[in-house]
């Protein structure tokens, strides 16, 4: 017999105020197997909790529904509390009279009915709910980790560091990513490669990291703790155990005038090259559609050179599947390209250039040695005019977000312009100055006080080139409420910062969900900031949301506390709602095996004591199996059920709804 | 495209008789017929929209419903300011449910869309892709043309399908034409539009500046689809000169009156000789 216990929560006044609590208490009294039946203003919290524990004790309760907020809010919670109190968590559960009730109506009557119901139909499930086990998983401790940038390697070194194994798998020649081309760093003017290139070597060195340059995420399968993933290991046609980057190959490459994706097309590259000189590993690879030799089949002047024959033409793609217990996706951003902007000259003037392209102008590292100087003429521009919210806030563009970065890194590039050309004048056109962060208003200030550039709010309507060359700048001073014409040598726009091209397709090969915008979504956007919905996949860097470095050292390093606490067991437990096949009914008739798409359905060949195959069944891999059911519904013979959501559990809730509406 | 519907509105029958001229010429040289709306009205122009919002609506909308009823499908509206009423209605009914209705109260004609409205330079563009560049048999080699297309060819989101802050649908059909075209600033500058007669000062500023910008981009002649552009480039020229603001040598053309010049057709014909700037040299530089 039953022992079912009710306590329903008034959520403050969340749910009070729309549903009369004392009476759907009262009326779940009533109830068939329900022995106790309670209202209690917060019922989460921690005397709550008690009141719960001690009606479990006191009336020796079998079964606790929970009519409260939604279960993925606190189904956990009471369930912990349940199983402290000696009553196995499963035989809990949570009926829904918030988001499903109070929320979504205003009449207080229809409400309260509404709500007895839901008690109703949860009572019924309660008494013939089982007691389940958790379920055990090994997991493999071993982190990938894609993307190579300051995110993506600081969650590998960090991981590393926790002494477990990570493969870092990155699509470019070189790790470094964004930051290995900055000049210097907000709100610091620390040199961004001399706080930089000691991680990368770092992560080269590390005796628990196996670095993957080159190379990209081909498929994924598997689940927490044990995933398949396949990687492409792009044809490099450089064999990086023989090369010792000597550098004679791309010194002898006639393609000489490739525009260099490192240095923002400032500069140009050879076919064979490497990124930049600070490049890990520091290693050539042969970009295939420039090179000479692999489009006409001609030239080979770096193999020729190469002292070492570490040139192969005939090097094709290769696929390497490694098994990985956690995933962290640290794939970072792009700039948007602002020639949709007729406005700003459509992408056709040289002279007005992104945020990447100034800062490869001011790297002592960059095509310039450090020096300004306008990309048309290779002169030294004396008015450069910086316009914020370049496609960020846009609604007609469709980027309506503020892409948080461009604030800060505008106020470091007035600053070092000031700091470059003693003469010239810095003009910053913005919207807001959004510079929330530690020291990052006092930066801002700094660089109107002390280095002289002028800000002046408001937009920019039109850039063109007259013909004398210099970039006409029009636009309104919208404190002045007057008209403004600059006349500037050059132009950098603050860029929207915008997610990969292709980060959609890698969250469709992982499962992971992404925004309107194409950002990975984490799994709670306050409480579970750096997990994604898919279990043992997690986020870091600017893949989530645009991100300063601080931030995305932040979340990386979070990230890779969330992948050590996973790995630092070396079993999982994890929910017990799989389904299970009754194999004495099951026909094997394989439409189960067909419809899961989680692939977890197999056959299983029963055999007698000689060996031989008797039946053939279905089959549950647990670790696989995700309880969405699908298999319960395609069973012709009613063979499978869903712990916890069985076929006799659920017809129960159905009927208890039917005989109230007789 | 065989009988396209026309509109000529009140320019075409006044300061813009060249481009009424030229398109017509155009229109017969590429095969095709023009049939006029019988009993049309104004379309409101400038006027009616800040007059009065439903006037506006009601008068574009009674031209469109005639052309409806006389069993016309695409109306040809040369004027800019024209097709930006016509296509603007279309526009507002598409948007509304209401207004096909408050619109009958009002005029007692039925319409609720279906009569498609082009300008002067889709009407290029068209007839560009049933092969009008066959027919340029004297193109104007290597002439250098700004081409401006103002206000009411590059902007309203839903009625111009060019992009605003960069318009480039002339380009096809004067590259068609043998031309050059100067990279510039200013083609889609205000000229002035409207205020040639209240504010002249105002109207002289501006141009001066399009057409100064213009010369320094080598330009040899500035073409535009609008006759009130038309207008202040070329009439209020005579203005800009005076006050010493330009040489005052800068002719400006009707697209259609440049692709009729390609084709061989006679300058005086399609009203070339009554330009206020001098245009009939440009006549010349049309080689069989």
């Amino acid at each position: 017999m039953s022992r079912v216990g009710v306590f329903i929560c008034h959520c403050g006044e969340n749910i009070a105020r729309t549903v009369d609590v004392v009476a759907v208490a009262a009326a779940a009294a009533r109830m068939p197997g329900v022995v106790h039946s309670v209202e209690y203003k917060y019922m989460c919290s921690d005397p709550g909790q008690q009141l719960v524990k001690n009606a479990i004790a006191e009336h020796k309760l079998t079964g606790v529904v929970v009519a409260a907020c939604s279960p993925r809010m606190h189904e956990s919670t009471f369930r912990r509390a349940a199983a402290e109190a000696g009553l196995n968590p499963y035989l809990l559960e949570m009926s829904n009279v918030r988001e499903h009730c109070s929320w979504v109506h205003e009449d207080k009557a229809l409400a309260t009915e509404k709500a007895v119901d839901l008690v109703r139909v949860m009572v019924e499930k309660v008494r013939r709910n089982r007691a389940l086990k958790p379920i055990s998983i090994s997991v493999e401790p071993t982190a990938l980790v894609v993307g190579g940038g300051i995110a993506g390697i600081q969650a590998a070194l960090d991981i590393a560091n926790g002494g477990k194994k990570v493969i870092l798998v990155e699509r470019e020649l070189s790790i470094g990513g964004h930051m290995a081309r900055l000049s210097e760093t907000f709100p610091t003017l620390d040199c961004s490669q001399c706080i930089m290139t000691p991680r990368m070597v770092e992560v080269a060195s590390h005796p628990n990291i196996t670095l993957m340059t080159w190379s990209e995420v081909e498929s994924v399968s598997g689940f927490l703790g044990n995933f398949d993933v396949t990687i492409r290991r792009k044809a490099r046609y450089v064999d990086l155990a023989k090369c010792t980057g000597c550098g004679e190959c791309w010194n002898k490459c006639p393609a000489k005038k490739i525009p260099s994706e490192f240095d923002a097309g400032i500069g140009n590259r050879t076919a064979i090259y490497v990124p930049s000189p600070q490049a890990v590993p520091n290693k050539p690879g042969i970009d295939a559609k420039n090179c000479i030799m692999l489009t006409k089949g001609k030239c080979g002047a770096c193999a020729k050179v190469c002292p070492r024959q570490a040139i192969d033409f005939k090097d094709v793609d290769k696929f390497e599947t490694v098994k990985v217990g956690a995933i962290v996706l640290a794939t970072g951003f792009e700039l948007w390209d602002h020639s949709a902007y007729g406005e700003y000259g459509a992408g056709r003037l040289k002279d007005v250039i992104d945020g990447f392209a100034f800062e490869r102008l001011a790297s002592a590292s960059g095509p310039t040695s450090g020096q300004i100087l306008r990309p048309s003429d290779h002169t030294e521009p004396k008015t450069v005019v910086f316009i914020q919210c370049c496609g960020s806030r846009d609604t007609k563009m469709g980027m309506p977000y503020c892409s948080k970065i461009c604030c800060m890194y505008t106020a470091k590039h007035a600053m070092l312009y000031a700091h470059k050309v003693h003469d010239g004048q810095a003009v910053v056109f913005y919207m807001d100055i959004r510079a929330a962060g530690k020291g990052y208003d006092e930066f801002v200030r700094r660089a109107i006080e002390a280095d002289g550039a002028r800000y002046v709010r408001g937009r920019i309507s039109r850039v063109y080139r007259r013909a004398d060359g210099k970039l006409i700048v029009r636009g309104a001073d919208t404190l002045a409420g007057t008209p403004v014409t600059i006349e500037a040598d050059m132009v950098v726009l603050a860029d929207a910062v915008v997610a990969r091209k292709d980060s959609r397709a890698l969250a469709q090969k992982l499962g992971v969900s992404y925004d309107a915008y194409g950002f990975f979504s984490e799994a709670h956007p306050k409480l579970r900031p750096v997990e994604t919905a898919v279990a043992g996949v997690y986020l870091a860097g600017a893949c989530q949301a645009p991100k300063d470095i601080p931030d995305a050292v932040s979340q990386a390093s979070a990230s890779a506390s969330k992948v050590l606490a996973l790995f630092s067991k070396p079993k999982l437990d994890r929910e017990p709602i799989i389904a299970r096949v009754n194999r004495n009914n099951c026909d094997h008739c394989r439409a189960c095996i067909n419809t899961c798409p989680y692939k977890a359905i197999s056959d299983l060949e029963i055999k007698d004591r000689n060996g031989k195959v008797v039946r053939v069944v279905a089959d549950v891999n647990e670790g696989l199996c995700q309880g969405c059911g699908t298999c319960v519904a395609v069973c012709r013979s009613r063979s499978i059920d869903l712990d916890g959501f069985t076929d006799e559990q659920v017809f129960a809730e159905l009927a208890a709804l039917e005989s109230q509406t007789k | 495209m065989t009988v396209l519907g026309y509109y000529p509105g009140c320019s075409l029958h006044g300061g813009g008789r060249e481009l009424d001229l030229s398109v017509r010429e155009l229109v017969r040289l590429a095969g095709a017929q023009l049939r006029e709306i019988a009993d049309w009205n104004c379309c409101g122009a400038t006027s009616a929209h800040c007059m009065n919002h439903d006037l506006a609506v009601a008068l574009p909308f009674r031209v469109l419903a005639l052309a409806k009823e006389q069993g016309l499908t695409r109306v040809l509206a040369p004027c800019a300011a024209c097709f930006s009423r016509l296509k603007g209605t279309n526009v507002r009914l598409a948007n509304d449910p209401a207004l096909a209705t408050k619109m009958k109260d009002i005029t007692g004609h039925d319409y609720a869309g279906g009569v498609e409205v082009i300008s002067c330079v889709e009407l290029a563009n068209l007839l560009l892709a049933e092969g009008l560049a066959g027919k340029f048999t004297a193109p104007l080699k290597d002439l250098k043309v700004a081409p401006y297309y103002g206000c009411l060819l590059s902007r309203g989101q839903d009625i111009v399908t060019d992009d605003a802050e960069n318009p480039v649908a002339m380009e096809p059909a004067i590259q068609a034409a043998g031309c050059q075209i100067v990279p510039w600033n200013l083609a889609n500058e205000c000229c002035g539009g409207g205020f040639s007669m209240s504010l002249k000062d105002a109207v002289v500023d501006l141009s001066a500046a399009i057409l100064d910008e213009a010369r320094a981009a080598g330009a040899e002649a500035i073409v535009t689809g609008c006759p009130m552009c038309h207008s202040n480039l070329d009439m209020r020229q005579l203005a800009i000169r005076d006050a010493g603001r330009s040489a005052g040598d800068l002719p400006v053309l009707y697209l259609s009156e440049l692709l009729c010049l390609a084709a061989g057709a006679d300058p005086k014909a399609i009203g070339l000789d009554a330009h206020f700037i001098d245009a009939m040299p440009l006549a010349a530089r049309s080689q069989p």
